[in-house]
């Protein structure tokens, strides 16, 4: 098992170092550690020699990082105009509603989280949700239950 | 799914496998960038490219010969290259189709330009929605190099060029060209003033080409085929084809690719199969948050970049969502001001204060708030926009609005003077009931429903509380018995 640090130092490892590489550090980190870390982000700054005042603003300003932890689940449920045109705002609110959260939160249990995303290029088949890298398209609030309950892990 | 008709950039998705460099060899892939280096000049491919008057694909529709004459002519001492795959626009997937079903194209495209141009690195951004697109991409590159298509010295000659990509992190406007670089720089996406343009001061403030992937994908074609052939597709002033990714109220979605100059119709009707349940066309949405709506008067009208802007549509990003009469125009226009706002950067203040006030004046209306004065409100601060914001965005953001109060005026009037959604979409206008003769009692409503609205016993006919009614339609999606009804 590695430990955060090391994890990170791998992530570092792959770059130069420079300023302009602060993005892919920050996509590698939130892809190891599932969220952004404020003790990382620190680590980061420092060594790529960029403020973090400026690690923040990159951080907070694309909608992929997250400073909170993410759950073990990513569900997202796809916003674009075709899935809005069937029931994009109906279908989300669903999975709002069996999940217990609003988009952009965690569940307490750190199971699952949610996320608006403007669209996954899977027009044909909308409206589209997807959890983690699954996609499942022409998905109705009567099937929702059924696709959330595959990947919730028994109590 | 909808037919290809003329497939060029579209060639090879699904004929070939895209992890495989042999398999794209095999059909010819990567002769053209041979041709490129052994046989012509970095002059001669520019000219080939400026002969087939290749348009960006992008949006823009600027001549992508004269764009990398401008940069190989620019002063500097590093010059770059870069493939926006961003597709931000909701509704279009066709960039995603080609980064995923044939991303040596690209490569092989963007190898050609640098040659011409005299760029020794690229970049390709590939938008946060689409992680399989960059996997691909990588695995592409890492071959490249292996055949020596990429690297040092390719095939044996003193050119040298490599390509990184860079995965986007969830931000619309870094498809905006300026935006773009502030990404690849490792900033926040923050478009600023042109001139200085890309092509004079770019990556680095150093010359940089950024075309689009659909642009890079044409170029191993022209190479190929020749820029007279290319040249002899299409219209006087749209040359080539043009993919579309085709969604919305349509039998068979997918992506079509046409001669510009197609029309309308055949691309909806002919490829597209017509509109689902056979219902009647309202209007189509062109590319997406910064297109225009445009009316069944236009279904004639013959795809390429003049004819559509003088519609009043943008051929932008080769998105149409069609759209059919169960379609709100209002809250067409409401919600893509909604998805400006969300992504407005923030820098300007008119797109800034502006995509934020027209949503809310639209979400009014929506509500059945809407007030005379909007109409006269909203025009001005659209005419500020586009006028006054400092990149497409902003200018462009106000496009539906406009489109939708041209075209559907009176949906408009329905929503302010009579409280009506002629559509039945926007929620507060509507009102659900059910009927006593059809429902059978299942219980299925009231269980969905989040506000214990719904009352009845088994068996028996429900009833909806209006006062306690949200409005949401989970009773009207979940009724197999077509039971509730909807009324505005």
């Amino acid at each position: 098992m590695m430990t955060s640090q090391e994890k990170l130092e791998a992530i570092l490892s792959r770059y130069e170092g420079a300023p302009a590489d602060l993005i892919s550090v920050l996509h590698d980190i939130q892809e190891e550690f599932n969220y952004l870390p404020q003790e990382e982000l620190k680590i980061v700054a420092g060594r790529l020699g960029v403020p973090l005042t400026q690690v923040y603003s990159v951080a907070t300003f694309y909608k992929g990082f997250s400073l909170e932890p993410r759950g073990i689940h990513h569900v997202q449920v796809c916003q674009g105009t075709t899935c809005h045109l069937h029931g994009a705002t109906r279908l989300q609110e669903g999975v709002a509603r069996r999940l217990g959260i609003e988009p952009d939160h965690t569940t307490p249990d750190g199971q699952f989280s949610l996320e608006k995303v403007k669209c996954v290029g899977k027009c044909g088949v909308a409206p589209v949700l997807a959890v983690d890298q699954d996609y499942f398209g022409e998905v109705g609030v009567d099937t929702l239950a059924k696709i959330i309950k595959t990947y919730r892990k028994p109590k | 799914m909808a037919k290809i008709e003329f497939p060029l950039v579209t060639r090879h998705l699904g004929a070939i496998d895209p992890e495989s460099v042999e398999a794209y060899t095999a059909v010819g892939g990567y002769a053209s960038l041979k041709r490129a280096l052994m046989e012509m000049t970095p002059e001669a491919v520019l000219e080939a490219v400026e002969k087939s008057g290749l348009r960006g694909r992008g949006g823009g529709g600027f001549p992508t010969g004269r764009k990398w004459r401008f940069c190989r002519e620019a002063p500097g001492e590093m010059k770059y290259i870069i493939c926006n795959g961003s597709e931000g626009d909701p509704g279009a997937f066709l960039d995603r189709a080609v980064m995923e079903g044939d991303p040596h194209a690209i490569v092989e495209g963007m190898a050609i330009g640098a040659y011409a141009i005299g760029a020794r690195q690229g970049f390709i951004y590939v938008g946060h929605e689409y992680p399989l697109a960059a996997t691909r991409l990588r695995r592409a590159i890492a071959q490249a190099k292996n055949q020596g298509f990429l690297g040092e010295k390719i095939l044996g000659r003193p050119f040298s060029f490599n390509i990184q990509v860079r995965r986007g992190a969830g931000a619309y406007v870094c498809g905006e060209e300026t935006s773009l670089i502030a990404f690849i720089q490792g900033n926040i996406g923050e478009p600023r003033t042109r001139p200085p343009y890309p092509p004079q001061k770019g990556l680095w403030d150093q010359p940089t080409v950024i075309n689009n992937v659909e642009t890079w994908a044409n170029i191993p074609v022209i190479i190929d085929k020749g820029g007279d052939w290319f040249a002899a597709i299409g219209t006087k002033t749209s040359k080539g084809t043009k993919v579309f990714s085709l969604a919305g109220r349509v039998k068979n979605p997918g992506l079509v690719e046409v001669p510009m100059g197609t029309p309308l119709r055949q691309i909806i009707f002919d490829l597209g199969g017509g509109l689902k349940k056979d219902r009647e066309f309202k209007a189509l949405i062109t590319s997406g948050p910064g297109g225009g709506v445009l009316p069944k008067q236009f279904l004639d009208v013959p795809v390429d970049f003049e004819s559509f802007q003088e519609a009043g549509g943008n051929l932008g990003s080769g998105s149409m969502v069609v759209m059919d009469e169960a379609c709100c125009m209002v809250d067409v226009a409401r919600y893509f001001l909604n998805f400006s706002f969300e992504e407005s950067c923030g820098k300007c203040t008119p797109c800034r204060e502006g995509t934020k006030h027209l949503r809310e004046i639209l979400t009014e209306i929506t509500k059945g708030n809407g007030k005379e004065e909007h109409f006269t409100l909203m025009e001005e601060l659209c005419a500020t926009m586009a006028g006054a914001s400092l990149c497409g965005l902003g200018q462009s953001a106000v496009n539906p609005l406009l489109s939708t109060l041209k075209y559907f005026r009176e949906e408009y009037e329905a929503h302010i003077r009579e409280k009506k959604c002629p559509a039945l979409v926007c929620r507060p206008l509507l009102k659900y009931t059910v009927d006593p003769d059809t429902c059978t009692g299942c219980l299925v409503c009231l269980r969905e429903c989040q506000v214990g609205a719904i009352t009845g016993d088994v068996e028996e006919p429900q009833e909806i509380d209006q006062d306690l009614c949200v409005k949401c339609g989970m009773c009207y999606a979940v009724c197999k018995f077509d039971a509730v009804k909807v009324e505005s």
